[in-house]
């Protein structure tokens, strides 16, 4: 039994050949403790974002969370009629917002759980130049999306430069593509690698607020978990000396 | 009128009095006896052991928390998935609620497929245990009913489509399939109808159901007494002095406080998924599950839940026929009703796997081997491992895991179908008298 056992584990990872699809994502700078980094994603989040994406789960009072106090939220992060104790909703109107883009732009209350805090990070920064394309941009990631890039003035405009070789040991033909700054925006590339980064972080902590306190509350269960383990275990080898 | 003439009870104290007006109206403590303080259980359980009592520990987990998520859902359509994230965000505690019973779903399972393992390893189904091992797959079947029922409830896309999925399998069942798939949903398609009687099917129908096989499950098994490692009968070996069996101990305290020790490795084991990674890499919490229903939008990639994908790729691997999907329905039913059978087809001498012949031995790796690899390609699209494939004859392409699923498929039945016979000539071991450490 044990040697079959010991086999399948040896043999397991033959097994995890995961076949991963679709562009690679460059790994996000989350950092859910940089409150300054969460602070400065919630401004532009609410900025730019919040026009034509809802959060509906995220309350504007859970901003605190931050340390930000509530007058802080009303007076810099609340821009419409709402009030602190409520959600998120989105400033456009669904229908305005189908006319114009062709769909209704998805709720960002989960974005990160359902995509990955990667993904976004690499979506942020995959816009280019697309002069075939309905809103004049294309992304990397997600080919034709119909979201314009609403942070071009920040990054400037990208083109992705296609380039063919003929690889010489099998003449095949590679096709390579990177993205190019054309025209530079107000921040230079690391200021706005760092400004997707902060949006990132603040939607990944959006998409589950109490993940930091959860990270908390583990390991002081787990440590009176341990503790009740070595008791239990004790009490148990005292019965079984008159067993064994 | 039945006269009250049990003697008092003794030995606890300032209890006595109430204790003994108690057991005089209601078998406290003849019951307390016959299931714990006098139940003799085989002294030399090992590791295997722990999971009979650890899924009874899950189900009474998943029952607590169920209740209190119950507080705050809404079976609606339109307000089911907004629900659950209310419960995430605004109900104190409400996330450590979602997260134990979202993890402890899986955990049962982990613990079902260990407790099944175990039965099938030392011969726990055979003589005089039949009914034990009958009831166990029916509380497995159940379970499955009610993971499956408890899957939509979120709402997410991964629920609204494996539901689809899983619902269009009746569908396929000729003549009456799709009047079956129709009355299941209660609509035409998916939808809040169906949400609504999944949700009276998964809180009250079917933990009915689970807590009543439990008890069937629990009964039967204190009828005829524990199996053990060695498969051999521990109630052939009485002690002629105190009337016992000579290696059983009581179940209490000597098998509750060993199972307390099992209890805090399950919970350290469950509670680190839960505050540190409830989502399990997608396995527990699957991505496309935080997206809301939309009935107008397929994922490109539909898989259910870890603990159905060895059957899922069962389903897949059978073609259809008659243009009809039916064929590989069918097989996966069978694949869980064939456990029904399984006392009636194993023709060994000795019940445990220690002094099995290595027929026996090698047919029950094939079968461990087909259901993790099985279990594996149904989370994987059936183009996996086509890289391998490129260039070989019939099985090539792209479909070289489907090929392997097929081989495996028909693996998995042949360790049932031939049992019969490769364990009625297997050069079997001699049991012990006494049991082994």
């Amino acid at each position: 039994m044990k040697k079959i056992f010991a086999l399948l584990v040896a043999l397991a990872p033959l097994f995890c050949t995961a076949s991963e699809a679709g562009p690679a994502l460059e790994a996000a700078p989350i950092n859910l403790a940089d409150k300054i980094s969460l602070q400065r994603g919630a401004a532009a989040f609410v900025n730019h974002c919040l026009n034509c994406h809802s959060a509906s789960a995220m309350r504007f009072a859970r901003l605190e969370d931050l340390g930000l106090t509530e007058q802080q939220i009303r007076e810099y992060l609340v821009f419409t009629e709402a009030r602190v104790g409520d959600t998120m909703a989105v400033a456009m109107d669904p229908k305005v917002a189908k006319a114009a883009f062709g769909v209704v732009p998805p709720d960002l209350s989960l974005a990160a759980r359902s995509r990955s805090p990667d993904w976004l990070y690499t979506y942020l920064r995959g816009f280019y130049r697309d002069a075939d394309s309905k809103s004049g941009w294309n992304n990397t990631v997600f080919p034709n999306v119909a979201m314009p890039h609403v942070l071009w003035e920040y990054q400037g405009t990208q083109a992705l430069q296609v380039d063919e070789k003929m690889d010489p040991h099998t003449g095949d033909m590679k096709v390579s593509s990177k993205l190019v700054l054309e025209r530079p925006g107000k921040l230079s590339r690391l200021e706005y690698d760092q400004y997707v980064a902060d949006i990132v972080n603040f939607l990944t902590y959006m998409s589950e607020p109490a993940q930091t306190s959860r990270r908390h509350w583990g390991i002081l269960v787990l440590f009176f978990l341990a503790g009740f383990f070595v008791l239990a275990l004790l009490l148990k080898q005292e019965y079984w000396k008159d067993v064994r | 009128m039945a006269v009250m003439n049990k003697p008092p009870v003794t030995g606890a104290g300032r209890f006595n009095g109430v204790l003994t007006w108690v057991d005089q109206r209601f078998p406290l403590v003849r019951m307390w006896q016959e299931q714990l303080s006098e139940y003799y259980a085989p002294k030399n359980f090992n590791f295997w052991y722990y999971f009979g009592s650890l899924a009874l520990l899950a189900l009474v987990i998943q029952i607590a928390s169920g209740i209190f998520l119950t507080m705050n859902y809404k079976p609606d359509a339109a307000t089911a998935f907004a629900s659950v994230e209310y419960i995430m965000r605004d109900v104190p505690g409400g996330w450590l609620i979602r997260y134990i019973h979202s993890t402890g779903a899986s955990m049962f399972f982990i613990c079902v497929y260990l407790h099944m393992a175990r039965g099938l390893m030392y011969g726990s189904y055979r003589k005089p245990r039949e009914l034990i091992w009958i009831f166990g797959v029916m509380i497995y079947l159940a379970l499955m009913a009610e993971a499956f029922f408890g899957y939509l409830l979120p709402w997410g896309q991964m629920s609204y489509w494996g539901a689809q999925v899983i619902i269009n399998l009746f569908g396929t069942i000729p003549f009456i399939g799709e009047a079956l798939a129709v009355w299941i949903r209660g609509d035409y398609n998916v939808s809040d109808a169906t949400l609504n009687r999944f949700f009276a099917l998964h809180v009250i129908a079917l933990p009915l159901v689970l807590l009543g096989l439990v008890a069937a499950h629990l009964t039967a098994l204190h009828e005829v007494g524990s199996n053990n490692p060695d498969g051999v009968e521990i109630f052939d070996n009485i002690d002629p002095v105190s009337g016992h069996p000579v290696d059983g101990i009581p179940m209490h305290p000597y098998y509750t406080v060993k199972d307390i020790v099992g209890v805090a490795v399950f919970l350290l084991v469950f509670s680190a998924i839960i505050f540190f990674g409830p989502e399990m890499g997608g396995y527990f919490l699957e991505a496309n599950n935080f997206i809301p229903a939309d009935p107008l939008k397929t994922p490109a990639h539909i898989a259910p839940v870890w603990y159905f994908t060895p059957f899922y790729a069962m389903l897949r691997a059978v073609p259809p026929m008659f243009n009809s999907q039916f064929p590989g329905v069918a097989v996966m039913g069978a694949a869980t009703l064939i456990l029904f059978i399984l006392p009636w087809l194993d023709r060994g001498k000795v019940k445990s796997i220690r002094y099995r012949g290595p027929r026996y031995k090698a047919w029950f790796a094939v079968f461990v081997f087909s259901f993790l690899v099985l279990g594996y390609l149904g989370v994987e699209p059936t183009t996996v491992w086509g890289e391998f494939g490129k260039g070989l004859p019939v099985v090539g392409g792209d479909y070289v895991a489907l090929w392997v699923a097929r081989v495996l498929t028909l693996a998995y039945f042949l360790f049932f179908l031939l049992m019969p016979w490769y364990t009625a000539n297997d050069k079997e071991k001699p049991e012990p008298k006494r049991l082994t450490w």
